[in-house]
C-alpha cells in the first residue's frame, strides 16, 4: 500500500505567505498552474459565448461590438495568459529541476518574480476588460488599433509586462539546463522534455523583446501621437505586421515545442521503450526554433508585401514542416515492439499525434502561395491553428498534467472518468474544428459577427461540438480536484518511467531528492531496466 | 472553367480558379495519404504491441535509431513539399501577372462599404458590374483602416491599405453574381461589409454604363431614395425601424429637435440632412461615434434630393 510521505513540499511550511512568496520551484510551478487554469477557464467561457452568438446569422445574444471584444479576449487570454506560460512555466518549473536531479532552478528569486510579473500583467488585461474592453483581435493590427475607441493601451501594456515574465522564465531555464545537471548527465542523456524546454527558452529570450518593442511603439503612437504605424501620421501599417509576426510566429513554437517534449516522454514511458531517434528529435527541436525566426512573412501573403518576399517566406515555411514530420514518424517508430499501455496520458499523446498531424498537413495549404490567397483570414486558418494549438499544445499539456498529477500531489485521479473526459474532448474538438475547415474553404471569413445564410449548418455543427468539448473539460476539472484531496496514494513511480523525477517520492520533499541522485541509467533505458509501476 | 461547387470549395468563376482548385485538391489527396499512414501506424502498432511482453525479463528492444528510415521520412516529405511549393509558386505568378488588355476600376474601401469608380465617371457602391470575358484590374485603397477585398468564387483576396495602392485582377468566366467580402477585421460592421460582383454580357454592360447606375426615370423621388438607401449602403449603419445601429435611426426624425455631441440642439430639416450626408463630421448626433464617411462626390444633387425625400417619408 502506497503512503504519502509525512513531510513533503506541500506541507513543509504553512500559510498563504509561504505560498505567495515561496522560492520553491514546485510551489511556483503550482502557482502558475492555478493562474493559467483560471485563464483557460475564462478563455473557454469566451469561446462558448462566441459559438453561441454564431448559432444564427445576425444578432443572437450580443451586439457586434461586444462580440468583437469577446473574440479578442478569447485570443488574448488564451495566448498570452494561458498557452505561452502553460507548459514551460507551470510544468517546466515543477519538473525540469527534478529531471536533471537539481534542488531548484538556477535563480529561484527571479522565478518568483516572473510569476508576480505575470500576475501584474494579467491585472492590466483585466482592467482592459472592465474599461471598454479592446476589440481589435489579439493581433492589434494598426491603424485599427490606434483609432478604435476601446482600451487598447491597458491590454497592450499587459502584454508588454507579460513578456518580461516569459523572458525571465526562459533565461532561468537556459542557465539551469547548462549549469545544474546531475553528475554524469551529459546533454545526450537529458530527457527530451528538457531539450524541448531548452529550444523554447532560446526563442523566449530572443523573440519576446521584439513584441515588447512593438506594443510599446503602438502605445506611444496612441498616447503621444508619434507616427510609426498610422499612415495619417506618416507611419506604415504593414510595418506593424512585420514587427508583430517577427515575434508571434516564433511564439507559435514557444507554444508547441515544450508540448512536443512532453509527447516524447509519454510515448516512451507508456511504450516502455527507448525513444526512437533521440538525436533527430533533439536536433529537430533546435532546427524548428531556428527556422521559426525566418517564416513570419507567411502571415502576410496578401498584405501588400512584395511577391518575391512572399515566395521566400513560403519556401522557408515548408522547410519547417520537415523537422516536425521527422518527430511524428520517430514517435510512431517508438511504438514498434513496445509494451504499450493505454493509460490516460498515453491517450492524450496518441490524440496529439492524430490532431497535430492534421494541424501540420493543413498548414501546407496555407504555406502554399496560390491556395493561401483564397484561404487567408478565413475559418480555414482558424481551424488550422486550433488543431496545432489545442490539438497539439493543449493535448500535450493535459497529457503532461495527467502524467505528473500523481507527482504533484502524491495521489491518483479516477482513471475511468479521465477516459470518459478525453473521449468527450477529442470528439467535441473534431466536430468543432473539422467543420471550420470546410467553412473556410467555402469562403467564410474569420472575425465575422454575422454571416451569409448558407454557412449556418456548419456553424451550428461547430457550436454543437464546442458544447461536447466543454463537457469533457468540466469532467476533467471535477476529477482532478477530487484527486488532490481524495485520490488514492500513487507511490513514487506510478507509471514505471525512468526519468529522474520518478526516483523521488510523490509528492517530493522540499529539496526534491533526499540524497543527491547520481545517474545510473539513461532516461529511456527500457532495454536494460524494467521499472515497477507503483499503482 | 469548372463552375460547379465541389465538396470543399465554392463554385469557381474566374480564369485562375481552376488552377488554384487543382492544386488545392492535390494537397487534399496528399494530406489524406500521409494522414492515413500516420493513423494506420497509430492503430496498427497500438493494437499489435498492446501490453506485449517483449522478452522473458520484461525489457523491450533497445532500438536507438535507423539512419536509413530517418532519411526516408526526411527526404520523401521534402520532395513532396518542394513539388507543392513550386506548383504553388507557378500558380501564384499566374495570379499576379496582369494581362495587357484590361479594364481598370478604382476600388475605395471604408467603414463599412466598397465603392467602385469606373474610368468614365460612373460610381457604384457595393456593386461591381463587369463584362464577361474581359480582364478587370482593381486599383484599391482605403480611406480609414485596413480592409481586404475577397471574392471567394474568383479565389482572389488582397488587403486594401490606407497609405498606398494595392492591385488585384480577375477575369470572370461565367455570367452571374458573386459575393464580395471584407476579410480583414475592420470594426463593428466588418461582417456587413459585403458587396456583389455582377458579371454580365458585353451588351448588357454597355447598356448599364449608358443608363447610369440607377434609373431615376419614372420613379418617384421617394422610391428612388429608397433604392439609393440600399445601393449606397446607408442601411449598413442606419435602421429605419426606430432602433439604433452604428448611426441613429432615420424614421420619424424630420421636424424633431435632436441633441448634438457638442451639447447644442438642432432641428432636423432638409438642410441638416443634406449637411449630414455631404459633411457628416460637422454635426454629430449625441451618443454616436463620428465614423460616417462623406458622400461628397459619390452622390449628385438629384440623388441627395431623393434620399432626403425618402427619409422624410419614413414615419
Amino acid at each position: 500500500m502506497n503512503k504519502i510521505p509525512e513531510v513533503n513540499y506541500l506541507n513543509a511550511s504553512r500559510g498563504i505567505r509561504s505560498w505567495l512568496f515561496t522560492l520553491d520551484h514546485k510551489r511556483i510551478g503550482l502557482l502558475y498552474l492555478f493562474s493559467i487554469m483560471a485563464a483557460f477557464a475564462l478563455g473557454g467561457i469566451f469561446a462558448i459565448l462566441i459559438r453561441l452568438e454564431l448559432l444564427g446569422p445576425g444578432k443572437d445574444i450580443m451586439e457586434a461590438r461586444t462580440y468583437n471584444q469577446i473574440f479578442t479576449l478569447h485570443g488574448a487570454v488564451m495566448i498570452f495568459l494561458f498557452i505561452i506560460p502553460s507548459i514551460p512555466a507551470a510544468m517546466g518549473n515543477f519538473i525540469l529541476p527534478q529531471m536533471i536531479g537539481a534542488k531548484d532552478v538556477a535563480f529561484p528569486r527571479l522565478n518568483l518574480l516572473s510569476w508576480w510579473i505575470y500576475i501584474f500583467g494579467a491585472v492590466f488585461a483585466v482592467i482592459s476588460m472592465s474599461t471598454g474592453s479592446v476589440d481589435t483581435g489579439w493581433t492589434f493590427y494598426t491603424p485599427y488599433s490606434t483609432t478604435t475607441s476601446t482600451s487598447v493601451v491597458a491590454m497592450t501594456l499587459g502584454v508588454f509586462i507579460l513578456g518580461f515574465s516569459s523572458i525571465f522564465t526562459g533565461l532561468n531555464f537556459i542557465v539551469t539546463i547548462h549549469k545544474m545537471r546531475a553528475p554524469g548527465q551529459t546533454w545526450f542523456k537529458l530527457p527530451l522534455f528538457v531539450w524541448g524546454l531548452y529550444a523554447t527558452a532560446i526563442i523566449q529570450v530572443l523573440a519576446t523583446p521584439v513584441l515588447g518593442i512593438t506594443v510599446l511603439l503602438l502605445i506611444l503612437e496612441r498616447v503621444a501621437g508619434i507616427g510609426i504605424f498610422d499612415p495619417a501620421m506618416g507611419g506604415d501599417p504593414v510595418l506593424f505586421q512585420h514587427f508583430f509576426w517577427f515575434y508571434s510566429h516564433p511564439a507559435v513554437y514557444i507554444m508547441i515545442l515544450p508540448g512536443m517534449g512532453i509527447i516524447s516522454e509519454l510515448i516512451s514511458a507508456f511504450s516502455q521503450k527507448r525513444i526512437f531517434g533521440y538525436k533527430a528529435i533533439a536536433f529537430s527541436s533546435l532546427a524548428i526554433a531556428f527556422i521559426s525566426f525566418l517564416v513570419w512573412g507567411h502571415h502576410m501573403f496578401v498584405s501588400g508585401q512584395s511577391q518575391l518576399a512572399s515566395a521566400i517566406f513560403s519556401f522557408l515555411t515548408f522547410l519547417v514542416g520537415i523537422p516536425s514530420g521527422i518527430k511524428i514518424f520517430n514517435w510512431l517508430a517508438t511504438l514498434y515492439k513496445g509494451k504499450i499501455r493505454f493509460d490516460t496520458p498515453m491517450l492524450y499523446a496518441l490524440s496529439f499525434l492524430f490532431l497535430f498531424t492534421i494541424g501540420g498537413l493543413t498548414g501546407m495549404f496555407l504555406g502554399t502561395l496560390a491556395t493561401d490567397v483564397h484561404l487567408h483570414d478565413t475559418y480555414f486558418v482558424v481551424a488550422h491553428f486550433h488543431y496545432v494549438m489545442v490539438g497539439g499544445t493543449v493535448m500535450a499539456f493535459f497529457g503532461g498534467l495527467h502524467y505528473w498529477w500523481p507527482k504533484f500531489w502524491g495521489r491518483m485521479y479516477n482513471e475511468l472518468w479521465a477516459k470518459i473526459s478525453i473521449a468527450f474532448t477529442f470528439v467535441g474538438f473534431n466536430i468543432t474544428f473539422l467543420s471550420q475547415f470546410v467553412l473556410g474553404a467555402k469562403g467564410m471569413p474569420r472575425r465575422y459577427y454575422s454571416y451569409l445564410d448558407k454557412f449556418q449548418p456548419l456553424h451550428d455543427l461547430s457550436s454543437f461540438g464546442s458544447w461536447i468539448m466543454a463537457i469533457g473539460f468540466f469532467i476533467m476539472a471535477v476529477y482532478l480536484i477530487h484527486a488532490v484531496f481524495k485520490g488514492r496514494p500513487a507511490g513514487d513511480n506510478p507509471w514505471g518511467a525512468l526519468t529522474f523525477e520518478w526516483e523521488t517520492t510523490s509528492p517530493p520533499p522540499k529539496e526534491n531528492f533526499i540524497e543527491t541522485p547520481t545517474l545510473t541509467h539513461g532516461p529511456y533505458d527500457y532495454d536494460k531496466i524494467v521499472p515497477e509501476r507503483t499503482i | 472553367m469548372d463552375t460547379t461547387e465541389t465538396l470543399l470549395l465554392p463554385p469557381g468563376g474566374s480564369t485562375i480558379a481552376g488552377d488554384v482548385d487543382a492544386l488545392f485538391y492535390f494537397i487534399v489527396y496528399a494530406s489524406i495519404a500521409i494522414f492515413g499512414i500516420v493513423l494506420f501506424g497509430i492503430v496498427y502498432l497500438g493494437l499489435k504491441y498492446r501490453g506485449r511482453k517483449a522478452a522473458a525479463d520484461g525489457t523491450t528492444p533497445g532500438i536507438t535509431h535507423s539512419t536509413r528510415l530517418e532519411l526516408a521520412w526526411s527526404i520523401i516529405p521534402a520532395i513532396l513539399v518542394i513539388i507543392v511549393f513550386v506548383w504553388g509558386f507557378n500558380v501564384y505568378m499566374k495570379m499576379n501577372i496582369i494581362p495587357g488588355d484590361v479594364m481598370e476600376v478604382k476600388v475605395t474601401a471604408q467603414k463599412w462599404f466598397w465603392s467602385f469608380d469606373y474610368p468614365d465617371g460612373v460610381n457604384t457602391v457595393n456593386e461591381l458590374v463587369v463584362p464577361l470575358g474581359k480582364p478587370v484590374k482593381l486599383l484599391m485603397s482605403s480611406r480609414d483602416v485596413i480592409h481586404s477585398f475577397y471574392v471567394p468564387a474568383f479565389r482572389i483576396k488582397m488587403d486594401v491599405l490606407p497609405n498606398r495602392y494595392t492591385l488585384t485582377w480577375f477575369e470572370a468566366t461565367a455570367i452571374g453574381s458573386y459575393d464580395i467580402m471584407c476579410a480583414e477585421f475592420c470594426g463593428d460592421r466588418h461582417s456587413e461589409m459585403l458587396g456583389r460582383v455582377r458579371v454580365v454580357s458585353e451588351r448588357e454592360y454597355k447598356e448599364w454604363l449608358e443608363s447610369g447606375t440607377e434609373t431615376a426615370e419614372g420613379a418617384t423621388p421617394v422610391d428612388y431614395g429608397r433604392a439609393l438607401f440600399r445601393t449606397k449602403a446607408c442601411h449598413t449603419c442606419h435602421n429605419v425601424d426606430g432602433t439604433s445601429a452604428v448611426g441613429p435611426a432615420l424614421n420619424g426624425i424630420v421636424g424633431k429637435q435632436r441633441p448634438l455631441a457638442g451639447g447644442e440642439r438642432v432641428t432636423v430639416d432638409e438642410n441638416y440632412l443634406r449637411e449630414s450626408i455631404l459633411e457628416p463630421q460637422s454635426s454629430i448626433a449625441a451618443g454616436y461615434q463620428p465614423v460616417m464617411p462623406t458622400y461628397q462626390g459619390m452622390l449628385n444633387d438629384k440623388q441627395v434630393d431623393a434620399l432626403i425625400a425618402y427619409i422624410k417619408s419614413l414615419k
